[in-house]
């Protein structure tokens, strides 16, 4: 039995076309959010000296607006293939235990419709998805449609900002910048499950972001420390509780 | 100017090994989980990673904003929680925040 808050899909997990189309829906008004930041990326490129073919290759293959952020500011010619790929994983790293979270979907998932759908996870579909399996969501397709939705939205405006060149210019600290800030927030309020059991290890989550980015730690530190300062203050208040009924995951052995 | 279909070899080779650690993030974590058996504690951090997540990439962002992001933040939250509609908390963050920026000149 499901403990309360774990809420894995009691019933079978399928994985329908249905379930695709319902997340790509999903999906759209996250695009808003996205806009801001796929036209800087494409700025950005063009002003590093990327062809449009090149820009396109590196938004469709590695599709991680945060990564190729970090990896245009350290860009050079020739290429610094090392320090870029080392670049990527560390910023991207953060996206590990998703996949893991989002198990009592994968679980019953093979092939390419497991390795498929987890080559477009990305920030917004894991949130969309995790809020989906809350409600009692049992359509793993809704990730992937989340993830495709996404991915196709990024391609596009990336490709807007770098044939835009100059054209497109939205300075820094521009209002439209709040757009993905405010995409985040709507995403954490159907995450929200009550002040017993997320209060203290969100307000512990944004804490310790905070202070390690006022220590000025490097990129994505701020972000992990926060997360896993949060979740493993989560885990352990739930733990604590529960000497006698076990919280279990979706996962059965 | 470089031209549009270029493709050189530098480039694609950075691009390859973007790729792969990238997939290698996304996939990695749920192929090791298939293999190791997870204990209750990486189970129950599971289920509070989500929202710990998100409000650590907003938490530092928001408050260098001020005055502006936090009105605008207050009323993301406030129409997300009444319409249901992301694309309309988004919309009116977004306009609430550049009205009080313009207010506050």
């Amino acid at each position: 039995m499901a403990a309360p808050g774990s809420a894995p899909p009691s019933g079978r997990v399928v994985f329908t076309r249905r379930g695709v189309l319902r997340g790509a829906r999903k999906s759209l008004p996250l695009l808003i959010g996205m806009l801001p930041f796929g036209l800087v990326i494409g700025v950005l490129s063009a002003a590093k000296g990327l062809s449009f073919a090149e820009t396109m290759a590196m938004s469709g293959f590695v599709f991680a607006g945060a990564a190729q952020l970090v990896v245009l500011e350290l860009w050079d010619d020739p290429a610094p293939i090392l320090a870029v790929t080392v670049a990527t994983l560390v910023v991207n790293i953060r996206m590990a235990p998703m996949g893991a979270a989002l198990a009592p979907w994968l679980d019953r998932l093979r092939g390419w419709k497991l390795w498929g759908t987890l080559a477009t996870l990305v920030d917004h579909s894991f949130a969309l998805a995790i809020a989906e399996q809350r409600a009692g969501g049992r359509d793993a397709g809704f990730l992937l449609g989340v993830g495709l939705c996404i991915w196709a939205g990024w391609v596009v405006t990336v490709a807007a900002g770098h044939l835009g060149g100059g054209m497109v210019r939205v300075p820094p600290g521009h209002p439209l910048f709040f757009a993905a800030i405010a995409a985040f927030l709507s995403i954490l309020v159907p995450l929200w499950r009550g002040v017993r059991v997320d209060l203290l290890p969100w307000v512990v989550a944004g804490l310790v972001a905070l202070a390690a980015h006022r220590a000025a730690l490097p990129v994505p530190l701020p972000l992990l420390l926060g997360t896993f300062a949060g979740a493993g203050l989560g885990a352990w208040i739930e733990l604590r509780g529960s000497g006698i009924a076990p919280v279990r995951g979706g996962r059965h052995g | 100017m470089a031209d549009g279909q270029m493709l050189r070899p530098d480039v694609l080779l950075a691009i390859l090994g973007m790729a792969i650690v990238t997939y290698a993030s996304r996939a990695g974590g749920y192929a090791l989980l298939r293999v190791v058996r997870q204990p209750r504690w990486l189970q129950a951090a599971l289920r509070h990673l989500p929202g710990c997540l998100f409000v650590a990439y907003v938490a530092p962002p928001l408050l260098a904003g001020g005055l502006p992001s936090w009105v605008g933040a207050l009323a993301v939250v406030g129409v997300q929680i009444a319409s249901r509609n992301m694309g309309a908390a988004i919309i009116t963050g977004i306009a609430v925040t550049w009205a009080v920026r313009l207010a506050a000149g």
